[in-house]
């Protein structure tokens, strides 16, 4: 192997095949990602006679569409529930599931390990087959058509306790045990002392947890039926029933909801990258 | 500034027993050392004292308060651990403050206390660093800051100084020596290290397998050491051990030659003759005593002394030479150590005969 990457070295210094082929391949993969995006960012630009003319530069590109849509006020108003509900149950779930997963790791007790495995089997649910017992139970109890709703699915989940479980687990006994001798209590060691030490857990969990909850579809879809209480997602798929389908409208939507993800990315990359590796996810 | 009292301590996890009803009394501003292997329960007995570990049975008195229902927040000691854990989002400052955590004290008076203690423990530059910038010493360091600025009633160390260079280790030993000397606080220091427990300790309690076996100063134990264990534990190099056989008033070596044994340690068939090996010189055998020789296997060279071993009759005994006689591989060699200077032990107890 070694050899052999020398020897083509004489020729093209530093390359090797297998580089050439990796590189390849996430080009393409790039190309296959990022092509729908571009159309999207594309098609916005466009008025309504252009939305066919399937080149990628628009022959006269507008910013009517985002005038239009951006002083709809229905449009503000789902950008604001989305915000809301993805704010809220990201903040749940930093909250619950740490406090949870920190109780499964740190501390001793009766039923500890059923507990865990509850928790733990939820996951092999699929969604699909929980959304009718949530719609019942959302039903009895008058949460249809509101913000709870939306949210209570989705305030705690297994997988971030499972993940804060684990994280929690790696921070050393001793940093507890100094907090209780020094005199803080058992809630404050936890938010204090063992919190700070598990930030990168922290935010890939919040990370993930935002970014699901904004592009939720399916779940809202369901519970709401006012258009005052649609999520973005459930909003623009809206447009789309309405007289004829607005492509070029949809198009300008999704892309001012693509900006937060967007823009989290972009600064908080370094913790994605970081999170998909600590939690062993793919993608 | 305490007493610390421990009366039938027993730990127990589930079946298995720990540590099996252990007494010690530790006087006010007393510095006593818990050495012993690893796993003989050194650590939980601190831990029981500390308040983090639960008791099975009996009771600790602190101060002459039966504390073994209280939390460790409210039984006035400080504890430094082996790993430091001292907090690495929070500056130099901010840990040794959190010593006072619950204190009462005002703000600039909380701030006074820390300098005070980062003045007396030279980390006065290093206040506003994080711990990831300081070195194991200096972490250390914080740690034991962080205990200082409560004034407790005890310091509870569990091998400090074990996650240090072997330089640093000597050089902190003294440091918290000297503390203890300036603040006289009452201090349980936990460590496996014999060379730690006796340069340090007021008193040392040697454990084995959850029991106290012997509690005395560090002399003590090195001149009277009750039984095998402790022998061998403390003294480095370990002590020799020969066997031997009584016969009319002498004991006769297995590896040849004998030996006078006192009337009083004359009470068993079986014996086991002790010789440390900086008693056990090269010498001629003028006064009476144990006399062995055989081939120099191994010389150590340490400047002060040059430690000899040697292979008799298939077994390696290790004497001391001056610095500046050393002993070429391959000779023999005679080594002499004087009757009053031995140690005698029952083959089968593996206690002491006779009390030296
Ligand atoms: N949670 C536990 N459950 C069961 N046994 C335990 C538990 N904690 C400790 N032990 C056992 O108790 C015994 C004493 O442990 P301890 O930690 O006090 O030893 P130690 O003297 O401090 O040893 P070391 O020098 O290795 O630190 C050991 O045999 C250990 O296996
Ligand atoms: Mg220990």
């Amino acid at each position: 192997m070694k050899a052999a990457a020398s020897s083509q070295g004489l020729a093209m210094p530093h390359i090797r095949p297998g580089r050439i082929l990796a590189w390849t391949l996430l080009f393409i993969g790039g190309v296959v990602m990022v092509t729908p995006l571009l159309f999207m960012l594309s098609t916005s630009l466009k008025d309504a006679s252009q939305v066919y003319d399937l080149r990628v530069i628009p022959e006269a590109p507008t910013l009517d569409n985002y005038i239009e849509i951006l002083g709809d006020g229905r449009f503000t108003r789902w950008l604001i529930n989305s915000t809301i509900v993805a704010v809220i149950v990201t903040l749940s779930n930093v909250f619950f599931d740490s406090l949870v997963g920190y109780t499964l790791a740190k501390f001793r007790f009766r039923g500890r390990y059923v507990v865990f495995i509850a928790i733990l089997s939820t996951l092999m649910i699929p969604t699909e087959m929980l959304v009718l017992p949530w719609y019942l139970m959302a039903s009895q109890f008058g949460w249809l058509d509101s913000y709870w709703g939306i949210m209570f699915p989705g305030m705690m989940t297994a997988f971030g306790t499972f993940l804060m479980k684990q994280f929690f687990e790696g921070v050393p006994d001793d940093f507890l045990e100094a907090a209780r001798i020094d005199g803080l209590n058992e809630f404050t060691i936890w938010w204090k002392i063992a919190m700070p030490l598990v930030t990168p857990a922290l935010s890939a969990l919040a990370i993930f947890t935002f970014l699901g909850n904004w592009t939720a579809f399916f779940w809202p879809l369901i519970v709401t039926t006012s258009a005052e209480l649609y999520t973005l997602p459930v909003g623009l798929s809206s447009f789309a029933v309405e007289q004829s389908i607005q492509w070029e409208k949809i198009m300008t939507g999704a892309s001012i909801a693509t900006l937060p993800t967007l823009i989290i990315f972009l600064f908080l990359q370094r913790y994605i990258v970081r999170g998909v590796m600590l939690a062993g996810l793919k993608g | 500034m305490a007493t610390v009292e421990i009366d039938r301590l027993v730990k127990r996890y589930g079946q298995t027993t720990v540590v099996h009803g252990i007494d010690l009394s530790i006087q006010d501003g007393e510095f006593v050392v818990l050495v012993g292997p690893s796993g003989c329960g050194k650590s939980t007995t601190l831990r029981m004292i500390a308040g983090l570990e639960e008791i099975s049975g009996g009771e600790i008195r602190i101060d002459g308060r039966v504390v073994n229902d209280l939390q460790p927040r409210d039984r006035n000691i400080a504890m430094v651990f082996q790993n430091y854990a001292i907090y690495p989002h929070m500056s130099v400052a901010d840990n040794i403050a959190f010593g006072l955590y619950r204190s009462k004290l005002s703000k600039s008076e909380k701030r006074q206390r820390v300098e005070q203690a980062a003045e007396t423990l030279g980390l006065s530059q290093l206040l506003d660093r994080r711990p990831s910038a300081l070195s194991g010493g200096q972490r250390q360091r914080v740690a034991i800051g962080r205990a200082m600025v409560r004034d407790p009633a005890a310091f509870l160390f569990d091998e400090p100084l074990s996650n240090l260079d072997a330089q640093l280790r000597t050089q902190m030993r003294i440091e918290i020596k000297r503390l203890h000397h300036r603040l006289g606080t009452t201090s349980v220091f936990v460590t496996h290290d014999q060379v730690e427990a006796m340069t340090m300790a007021d008193r040392i309690v040697v454990m084995r397998d959850g029991r106290i076996l012997q509690v005395g100063t560090p002399l003590e134990l090195y001149e009277n050491p009750v039984d095998i264990f402790t022998a061998r534990f403390i003294g480095s190099p370990t002590m020799n051990l020969l066997p031997a056989s009584l016969k009319n008033g002498g004991a006769d070596l297995t590896l040849g030659g004998s030996v006078q044994v006192p009337p009083a340690a004359a009470t068993s068939a079986d014996i086991l003759v002790g010789a440390r090996p900086q008693d056990l010189v090269p010498s001629s055998p003028g006064v009476p005593g144990l006399t062995v020789s055989g081939t120099v296997a191994v010389v150590e060279t340490l400047g002060s002394e040059t430690l000899v071993h040697i292979e008799s009759a298939g077994q390696t005994i290790i004497g001391s030479a001056p610095g500046r006689q050393i002993p070429q591989i391959g000779e023999h060699l005679t080594l002499h150590a004087p009757a009053e200077r031995l140690y005698y032990f029952d083959k089968a107890t593996e206690k002491a005969l006779a009390a030296r």
